[in-house]
């Protein structure tokens, strides 16, 4: 269970940002792993979340959130790693291809990369899937607007670092 | 091995058909999005001015997204305006079928604030197996969007 913290250094880091939004918390999202290339998230199947109740299938706008959350806090990620500074960046553009329907009971993992970050706008992409990511659901591809730092509140910078540094 | 909640489902797919069915009968589609549990869960409702649809999601905490501003989950203003679309063909095409999506996008013009939020669908275009739809979303002025959307959905 250690094991993931030390090959993603910023596992935890990213489950505290997502842990920060409450429809995160409500769709009980959950990071799995997150580093300055990746995020991985897992989104558990749960009967709330059905839009298509004829099947049980979750609806698509759960995807969409999901894809959404993964990617932005790719961005976060990212953004850390290359500049040690906290910045939260607004979805400007999301795209989402739904490929087939997600299979109900079974989670769903959303995986997200930023693979390009640039000084105003940073761009991502992300799959969501089940049993493997090159069988996906979705396929999304986004941008984010990049906003100065201090547009980070005090109370959200320290939720996001944990207490009082531990190294 | 067999799934115990095979025959529930079942139940379920016959109830939500007669639902669609009573929903197209009455006019009355808030009554298909009280059974649909994600409708449900972030909390929308439609409104019916002759035959135009305005779809609207009321504040709600839950659906928050950043606690700083606050705002509202993007995700949840896409799955809203993703909602609105379907049942917006539902209601034009008198189908019982529930249309699925293929493809969504969104831009996200202004943050959407911990308050009422309002859509409206255009069918832009419907063929005989696809339908695309544009979707737009707005808080207190129509003329401020926080969002527009488009999608494209499967409807044979």
């Amino acid at each position: 269970m250690k094991k993931t913290a030390d090959v993603f250094p910023l596992t935890e880091m990213a489950s505290r940002f997502v842990g920060q939004l409450t429809q995160c918390q409500k769709l009980k999202l959950k990071v799995l792993e997150g580093s300055d290339k990746h995020v991985l998230i897992e989104l558990p199947y749960d009967p709330q979340l059905v839009g298509y109740p004829d099947t049980g299938v979750i609806h698509g706008g759960v995807i969409t959130t999901l894809m959404d959350t993964a990617s932005g806090c790719a961005v976060v990620c990212s953004i850390f790693e290359q500049f040690g500074a906290l910045e939260i960046s607004p979805t400007l553009d999301l795209r989402v291809d739904y490929m087939k329907p997600a299979e109900p009971f079974k989670p769903v993992y959303g995986f997200a990369e930023c693979y390009k970050l640039s000084s105003s706008v940073a761009f991502t992409r992300a799959i969501a899937y089940q049993d493997s990511i090159d069988d996906p659901i979705a396929n999304a591809v986004g941008s984010f607007m990049r906003i100065s730092p201090e547009m980070v509140g005090e109370e959200f910078r320290q939720a996001l670092m944990g207490e009082p540094r531990h190294d | 091995m067999t799934n115990p909640s095979h025959s529930e489902s079942d139940a379920t797919k016959l109830d939500f058909k007669s639902i669609v069915r009573k929903a197209t009968e009455l006019n009355d589609f808030g009554h298909l999005l009280e059974h649909v549990p994600y409708a449900q869960f972030i909390g929308m409702g439609v409104e019916r001015f002759g035959d135009e649809l305005v779809f609207k999601l009321p504040a709600k905490d839950d659906n928050i997204g950043n606690p700083v501003l606050p705002a509202l989950h993007g995700g949840v203003i896409a799955g809203f305006m993703e909602m609105s679309a379907i049942v917006q063909l539902m209601v034009f095409m008198q189908t019982t079928k529930v249309p699925k999506v293929v493809d969504f996008s969104i831009d996200y013009l202004r943050a959407g604030y911990h308050k009422g939020s309002f859509a409206e669908c255009k069918i832009t275009r419907q063929g005989r197996r696809v339908a695309n739809v544009s979707i737009t979303c707005w808080q207190t002025n129509r003329k401020h969007l926080i969002a527009t959307a488009r999608a494209h959905f499967l409807i044979d």
